[in-house]
């Protein structure tokens, strides 16, 4: 066997390896989902989006669940999102080449790989205790926006990065200053990418349980939030409530629980595709 | 080349050094240039013409590291001084840049954008400015019926004569063009190479070029640059057929570059 042979074979022989790789993690999802959907998929009707939990498996619903789950994301994009793309703004248009950005911007790796539990504890001294904000729905919102933040940082100048600096240097050519750059040039040419990455954030924010048990997120609840200071549960909470239970029945509700947190995630992300794939087609440089 | 005097100077570098960092990139240059004449910067690559160029309208304040030493006066001012707002500056002295870089917008909103962040809102004086000032650059005819098309749309020469009409709509009264022509084909060279004579009327021109036949073709006075020190300044026809410097009629010959 001469060498190129040999070579031949072990390009093959990893093809493969990574084709089997590939779908072994494919395969694990497939069987997760269609196990919840065996289970769960019957116990999804009216009844269990309109229902509050109850100690009976049957009539046990998630309307303050996914109520709660909605509230939160509109609460924490609210927080995060001006926040977040304000921050992206400085760093990537301002302050490029100053020792405190480099600082910052070593920070900032590091909060994004913070266990999410740690900004459970700052969320429940900060916002619950110091600030007063008790088991609220704004403290929890807050608590997330803290989580995402990073996130949205990283890709907004990510996004800002890829907006050619040819565009920049034309725009000051012509006698704008920084800020006019950015809004009338820089951010319409980025706003897909920066879009894109805050759903991605957001949709990251609903699976978290960790750092909401720490700020108080209720397990049974029995009515539905109308304002931020309410108190709240949220889809992943009653999820992990359901699961303990010895009642076999609750397994489907967990079940069916999982399939609508899953429902909405994908539907953030379909957002986020289209949003990038229209973005990318229309700007092309 | 004859003196000019004090009124007859629109641009002009005394004792000018640039360094980036600890590099010096332009070492002690004198020129003044005259108004409605089109002046060639040439040289071969990193000698700083394109680095002189930017100095005329600050953009080299952008680069890292950038320091100069001298003085840069435009229209008998220092433009280097605290007092001066450099995006007035700007307004005054278009500039085209190498690769032809219009904004992502309809070609309406490309040549209107120089007007719209002055905060002017008048629609009728911006769509007679963009007629305008396509006209100048040559390009209504091809794209006065499809102004709402996306700029990225058009031939890149087309694209650099929209850049070159940008510039115009802000009525500058210097314009500023670094190798505008290097990445077009010869067709659209020459369209450019055309309209950059026709604005020489009405505008200062400082082109920066890597082709000596364009230098030769369109300007009236040309600076010869190598390794950061201005070579040779003078008349066109002189640099081109009679240089005074052994260096400048090695570079003009072909025999380095």
């Amino acid at each position: 066997m001469t060498s190129a042979d040999k070579n031949r074979i072990k390009d093959k022989a990893f093809e493969y390896v990574g084709m089997a790789c590939t779908f072994f993690g494919l395969f694990m999802l497939v069987i997760f989902l269609g196990d919840i959907l065996m289970t769960g998929i019957e116990k999804i009707d009216m009844d269990f989006l309109s229902n509050f939990p109850s100690s009976r498996a049957r009539k046990a619903g998630i309307y303050p669940a996914w109520t709660g789950t909605l509230w939160i994301l509109g609460l924490t994009a609210i927080i995060a999102i001006p926040i977040g793309i304000a921050a992206g703004i400085y760093f990537e248009e301002y302050a490029k080449k100053s020792k405190m950005a480099n600082f910052l911007e070593i920070n900032l790796a590091n909060l994004a790989g913070v266990p999410s539990i740690i900004y459970g504890l700052l969320g429940l001294q900060i916002f619950v205790r110091t600030l007063n904000f008790g088991t609220s729905l704004l403290s929890g919102a807050c608590t997330l926006a803290l989580l995402i933040l990073p996130v949205i940082i990283v890709s907004t100048r990510e996004a800002l990065k890829a907006v050619p600096d040819s565009i920049r240097q034309a725009s000051y050519g012509m006698g704008a200053n920084t800020w006019q750059t950015i809004w009338h040039q820089v951010l319409p040419a980025s706003a897909g990418g920066i879009i894109t990455g805050i759903i991605l954030a957001i949709s990251r924010a609903i699976g978290e349980t960790a750092p909401l048990i720490v700020v108080g997120a209720a397990t049974f609840i029995t009515n539905v939030p109308d304002s931020p200071m309410s108190d709240y549960t949220v889809l992943p909470m009653q999820i992990y409530s359901w699961i303990g239970m010895p009642d076999k029945e609750f397994a489907k509700s967990a079940a069916a629980g999982i399939i609508v947190l899953l429902l909405i995630t994908f539907v953030l992300n379909g957002i986020a595709v289209f949003l990038r794939n229209r973005w990318q087609k229309k700007v092309k440089w | 080349m004859e003196k000019l005097s004090i009124k007859e100077k629109k641009l002009e570098a005394i004792n000018l050094n640039v360094f980036y960092g600890a590099k010096q990139v332009l070492k002690d240059v004198n020129i003044a240039i005259k108004a409605n004449t089109v002046t060639a910067f040439i040289g071969p690559s990193g000698c700083g013409k394109s680095t002189f160029l930017r100095t005329f309208n600050r953009m080299n304040d952008y680069v890292e590291g950038f320091r100069k030493e001298g003085d840069i006066i435009v229209d008998g001012k220092d433009i280097y001084q605290k007092m001066i707002r450099v995006e007035e500056l700007r307004k005054k002295i278009g500039m085209v840049f190498q690769k032809p870089n219009p904004f992502p917008k309809s070609i309406f909103e490309n040549v209107a954008y120089g007007l719209k962040i002055q905060g002017i809102k008048n629609k009728k004086l911006i769509e007679e400015t963009v007629e305008k000032s396509l006209k100048q650059s040559a390009l209504w005819d091809e794209v006065k019926d499809d102004l709402k098309k996306s700029a990225l749309s058009l031939s890149g020469g087309q694209q650099q004569r929209l850049c070159i009409a940008r510039a115009l709509a802000l009525e500058p009264s210097i314009l500023l063009m670094d190798e505008p022509a290097s990445a077009l084909d010869p067709i659209s060279t020459a369209k450019i190479e055309d309209l950059i004579w026709e604005l020489k009327q009405k505008y200062t021109i400082v082109i920066v070029t890597h082709n000596m036949q364009q230098a030769g073709r369109i300007s009236d006075n040309t600076a010869f640059f190598y390794m950061g020190d201005l070579v040779e300044y003078d008349e066109t026809k002189k640099i081109f057929t009679n240089p005074e410097k052994e260096r400048t009629q090695n570079y003009i010959t072909g025999r380095f570059g």
